[in-house]
């Protein structure tokens, strides 16, 4: 049994300077989009098929004064994974050994389903190869021990890198340092409700995630739930029962005739 | 027909029974489907040098592309952080990530253009001419506003009018050369792009 690598995300110590961002596209080799400015110092909008990694820059009014909180948005690599739930094509969804959830774009049919199970609204559909893209927690470079692009640029270490056990046990450390500093509600939000994320987020303001731009009770939507689980199965049994119906039917009543007077 | 092998022979009805057999439960697809990404970087090689841009002089490690061969273009295809700098420790900013961009870009100039006095467009010359121009330009400049006395009478061989600036990125061999060439023309003023 390998063993399952995660993110870290201290949100305290970014300072948003993107260099995650631009690692991402650089590595991946993404294509270029002109944005326009919307009053932000965020570099999009929202992710996209080809941007895979955003750091979202949310200013907040707290009692002491405004604040601002830098969130990575990403692919958070769910445990229990909405989209590889819902995703019909096999091999185009895959959870690897060590937990990154990747995708296999030539198997990818591109019906957008797991766009509709992610809790996390990561997935996105191209419209120019009509195949969904997302960030692959840099799978190639994991594979032969580097670290992800954004992890190794990022130069506040406020990403770090390495097996979901020992990280968790420093995001613990981290949020009782932050409580000690005065931050009482601060810990450690790893998605709750999808088994645990793959990424881990320090937050000042834990009991709030929101303000982060966070779920927080994130949830596989019920309708793919029922539609992979229970569904599912009265889908085969009436489709492969319908089958075995027509055989036991041809051996016990024989082909249909032709009537004469046809 | 009989095919011997190392595990024993193979006949071909052998072959035929256990073609059925896979045929029948199916081949599995999962191990081909869970090949890893091909590493962009595995056959690169790595070239270390330093972020040309700000004054923190950041160490990258740039990877290239093809093998130096004499028919062989290199290309750089990916620029990261030299984990072995105390500067950076692998890490870099925003700017310096998109290195890669730096070297291949369509949009970089890679040979001097001109724009004459009044002219509204730049036109492509070669090194040579625009050596030539920059020398004379600094000539004439040099030969009209040379001062080798000042109001006082005082001998200074000063050249106020021209001013020089370094980069954080130059080598030593390089200052040390425009430390000399400054010193030559007697130019006073000198900036460098590190106390920018």
């Amino acid at each position: 049994m390998k063993q399952t690598v995660a993110k870290l995300i201290d949100t305290t110590l970014c300072i948003g300077c993107k260099a995650c961002e631009v690692a991402c596209q650089e590595w991946n080799d993404q294509e270029f989009s002109q944005g326009v400015f919307h009053n932000s110092y965020q570099t999009m909008p929202d992710l996209a098929a080809h941007f895979w990694n955003l750091i979202k820059f949310h200013e907040v009014e707290k009692p002491a004064g405004p604040v601002w909180l830098m969130a990575k948005y990403q692919c958070m690599h769910c445990a229990d994974a909405g989209c590889l739930r819902a995703c019909p094509a096999p091999g185009a969804i895959i959870q690897r050994e060590n937990g990154i959830i990747d995708f296999v774009e030539e198997n990818c049919i591109g019906c957008g389903y797991c766009i509709t199970g992610c809790p996390f609204d990561v997935p996105r559909l191209s419209p120019r190869t009509n195949k969904v893209y997302k960030c692959s927690l840099c799978s190639d470079r994991v594979a032969v021990g580097l670290s992800p692009a954004c992890i190794k640029a990022c130069p506040t270490s406020c990403l770090t890198f390495g097996s979901r056990a020992d990280l968790k046990f420093l995001a613990e450390k981290r949020a009782e340092e932050l409580r000690a500093e005065g931050f009482s509600a601060a810990g450690v939000y790893d998605g709750p409700g999808v088994g645990g994320t793959n990424v881990l987020y320090v937050l000042k303001y834990a009991d709030e995630p929101e303000l982060y731009g966070l779920p927080k009770d994130p949830k596989i939507p019920w309708t793919v739930r029922l539609w992979k689980g229970p569904l599912k199965w009265v889908g085969n049994t009436i489709f492969f029962g319908g089958i075995l119906a027509a055989i036991v039917h041809y051996l016990k009543v024989g082909p249909k005739e032709a009537h004469e007077d046809d | 027909m009989k095919f011997n092998s190392a595990a024993g022979s193979f006949s071909r009805r052998d072959f035929v029974r256990a073609a059925a057999l896979a045929t029948a439960y199916g081949f599995s697809l999962e191990p081909a489907r869970a090949a890893v990404r091909e590493l962009k970087i595995s056959r690169t090689t790595q070239t270390h040098s330093v972020c040309p841009y700000c004054a923190v002089g950041c160490s990258v490690i740039i990877h290239t592309l093809g093998d130096k061969a004499r028919n062989i273009q290199p290309t750089v295809v990916h620029i990261e952080g030299d984990p072995e700098s105390p500067v950076n420790r692998g890490t870099l900013c925003s700017k310096g990530i998109s290195l890669k961009e730096f070297v291949v870009n369509e949009r970089r100039l890679t040979r001097p253009l001109y724009r004459a006095p009044g002219a509204s467009e730049w036109t492509a010359i070669s090194w040579d001419e625009a050596f030539e121009k920059m020398a004379r330009r600094m000539k004439d400049t040099r030969d009209r506003t040379f001062e080798e006395k000042d109001s006082q009478g005082r001998t200074v061989n000063r050249l106020t009018s021209v001013a020089l600036i370094g980069g954080c990125t130059d080598t030593n061999e390089i200052n040390y050369l425009l430390g000399k060439f400054r010193f030559a023309l007697g130019i006073l003023s000198y900036e460098n792009q590190s106390r920018l």
